[in-house]
C-alpha cells in the first residue's frame, strides 16, 4: 500500500472549534488560526495494529463484561466498512467503540444519571478491518441520556467510534447516530456540523437484510477516512 | 452541472466526550477484565534503544482551568528517526518501540505522563533534517475534532532553530508553545510541557 500525503481535510465539512450553541466547545476552542503544515513523514505514517492484540469477545459488547447473563436491552449489531475518500477499503484499521447502556447510563466514575447499571454491560470494544475494510460489532442499542447543556438537553442513542487508519493524519473520533431517533435534530453537539450532508452520513440506517431473525436487529455503518496520494517519495510529482 | 469527481466526503468529527476512557481506557476508567491493558499505555521494553525521557504536562481551557477529561496521543519516531509504521520505506524501526503512547489526564490534576525515548530527527520533504519532536494529538470533551501539535525539546536549540516548521513560524513569539523545558527529575530527563487550548498563552495547532 503506497503511503504519501493526505488530501487537504474540509474544514467546512467538520464542525468548527467554536460552536457555543456546545457550552464546553466556548472556552476549549483555540481562537488563533491553524498553522497548516505539509504533511511530513510524522503525519504520513501511523501506528498499525496486528489482529492478535484482539480478545475473542473485543468486537462483542454482549458477552464481553457479562458476569452472570447477557445485559438487558434491545440486542443489536453493527457493521460496515473503513473506506477513505477515494472508495478504497482501508484494511487493517482498528476502531474503539463506547457507548452507554440502554438506559442511557455509561459505566464512568464521573457519570452521576440516576439510571442504573446494567451488571453485565461495560460498554466498551474494538475490532480491526478485514481485507476488504470491513467490521462488525454485537451490542445493546444504546439508550438516550441527559447532559447539563441547555436546562433540558437530551443526547440521541449514540456509539462513540475512535478509528486509526494508516497515517496519523487520518485519526478521527466520530459519533454514530441510529435512523429515525428524533432527538439527533435537537442535539446541540449534532448541530456543531453545520452542513446536514454530514450529518445524515453520521446516520445508521436500519439494515434489515444484515438483521438475525429471533435474535438481533442491524444497523449500517461505513466510516470515511482521509485519502491520500500515491507516493512517498517527495522528489517525484505526487499523484496518482 | 460539470461532471463529479466521485470522491466520497470524510466521517465528520464529533467531540470524544467526557467519557472517552470508557472506550480508549477502559482499566483506566475501572472496566478491567474486558482488556488486558490499555492501549498506548506502554510505549518501550528494556530491549528499546535510546535515552530515556518523561514527558508531563497538562491541557488548560481558556479560563486556566486544567481539562481533568482529556486525552493526549503521542506519535514519534524510535532513536534512529525511524516510525515503526508499515508506511516507513526508509528502514526497520526499533521492534521494541511502539512510537504510539495515550495518556489519559489524571482525573484530579490533569496531568498526563509518557515515558519514552528521545525521537531521533526525520527528514522534511526537501531533505533537511526536522529537529527531535513528537507529534501531539488532544481531544476531550468540548473538542469538536481532535487537535493536531508538536513538541519540540528544550535543550535542541541547534537543531530547533533549523527546523524548517518551527523556523517558518511568522509570529516568533508564539514558536516557544511548541518547545518544553528539560529538567531532571528521579534522575531521568524530564520535559515539562502545558498546552494552553486558548488565550494568550495558546498552543500553536496545526493543520496537517
Amino acid at each position: 500500500m503506497s503511503g504519501g500525503s493526505f488530501y487537504q481535510r474540509d474544514r467546512r465539512w467538520h464542525p468548527p472549534a467554536y460552536s457555543p450553541g456546545y457550552k464546553t466547545s466556548i472556552t476549549r476552542s483555540p481562537q488563533k488560526a491553524l498553522i497548516a503544515l505539509d504533511n511530513t513523514l510524522s503525519e504520513m505514517t501511523g501506528p498499525v495494529f496486528g489482529h492478535d492484540m484482539l480478545g475473542p469477545l473485543d468486537n462483542d459488547l454482549i458477552r464481553n463484561f457479562a458476569k452472570d447473563g447477557d445485559p438487558i436491552g434491545q440486542r443489536i449489531i453493527v457493521h460496515g466498512r473503513v473506506l477513505d475518500e477515494d472508495g478504497r477499503p482501508v484494511p487493517g484499521a482498528l476502531i474503539e467503540v463506547w457507548q452507554a447502556n440502554a438506559g442511557g447510563r455509561y459505566r464512568h466514575k464521573k457519570e452521576t444519571y440516576l439510571a442504573p447499571l446494567d451488571p453485565n454491560f461495560g460498554g466498551c470494544g474494538r475490532t480491526i478491518t478485514a481485507e476488504d475494510g470491513s467490521y462488525r460489532f454485537r451490542t445493546i442499542k444504546p439508550g438516550p441520556y441527559p447532559w447539563p447543556n441547555g436546562p433540558n438537553d437530551w443526547r440521541p442513542a449514540h456509539i462513540h467510534l475512535s478509528i486509526f487508519g494508516h497515517g496519523f493524519a487520518q485519526r478521527l473520533i466520530t459519533q454514530m447516530y441510529f435512523e429515525g431517533d428524533p432527538l439527533i435534530w435537537l442535539c446541540p453537539i449534532v448541530a456543531t456540523i453545520p452542513d446536514k450532508a454530514a450529518i445524515e452520513r453520521l446516520i445508521a440506517p436500519l439494515d434489515m437484510a444484515n438483521t438475525v431473525p429471533m435474535d438481533a436487529r442491524a444497523y449500517k455503518f461505513d466510516i470515511v477516512l482521509r485519502g491520500r496520494r500515491s507516493t512517498l517519495f517527495e522528489n517525484r510529482m505526487e499523484g496518482n | 452541472m460539470v461532471q463529479s469527481l466521485d470522491r466520497l466526503k470524510e466521517s465528520a468529527s464529533q467531540t470524544a466526550g467526557p467519557y472517552v476512557h470508557i472506550g480508549c481506557t477502559p482499566n483506566f476508567s475501572g472496566i478491567t477484565g474486558v482488556y488486558e491493558e490499555d492501549l498506548g499505555n506502554r510505549m518501550l521494553s528494556p530491549e528499546t534503544k535510546g535515552e530515556r525521557i518523561r514527558v508531563i504536562g497538562r491541557v488548560f481551557d481558556g479560563v486556566g482551568t486544567p481539562l481533568k477529561d482529556a486525552l493526549v496521543e503521542v506519535w514519534q519516531a524510535d532513536a534512529a528517526g525511524l516510525y515503526p509504521s508499515p508506511q516507513e520505506t526508509r528502514g526497520q524501526a526499533d521492534p521494541h518501540f511502539s512510537g504510539f503512547g495515550r495518556s489519559p489526564g489524571d482525573m484530579e490534576t490533569g496531568e498526563f505522563v509518557f515515558d519514552t525515548i528521545k525521537p531521533g530527527p526525520v527528514p522534511f520533504k526537501d531533505g533537511r533534517l526536522q529537529a527531535p519532536h513528537l507529534t501531539l494529538w488532544i481531544v476531550a470533551r468540548g473538542i469538536n475534532l481532535g487537535l493536531h501539535t508538536r513538541l519540540y525539546f528544550g535543550d535542541e536549540t541547534e537543531a530547533n532553530e533549523a527546523d524548517p516548521i518551527l523556523s517558518r513560524i511568522e509570529h516568533r513569539s508564539r514558536a516557544p508553545t511548541l518547545i518544553a523545558p528539560m529538567t531532571t527529575e528521579d534522575g531521568r530527563p524530564t520535559y515539562r510541557h502545558d498546552i494552553y487550548l486558548q488565550g494568550d498563552r495558546e498552543t500553536i495547532f496545526f493543520d496537517i
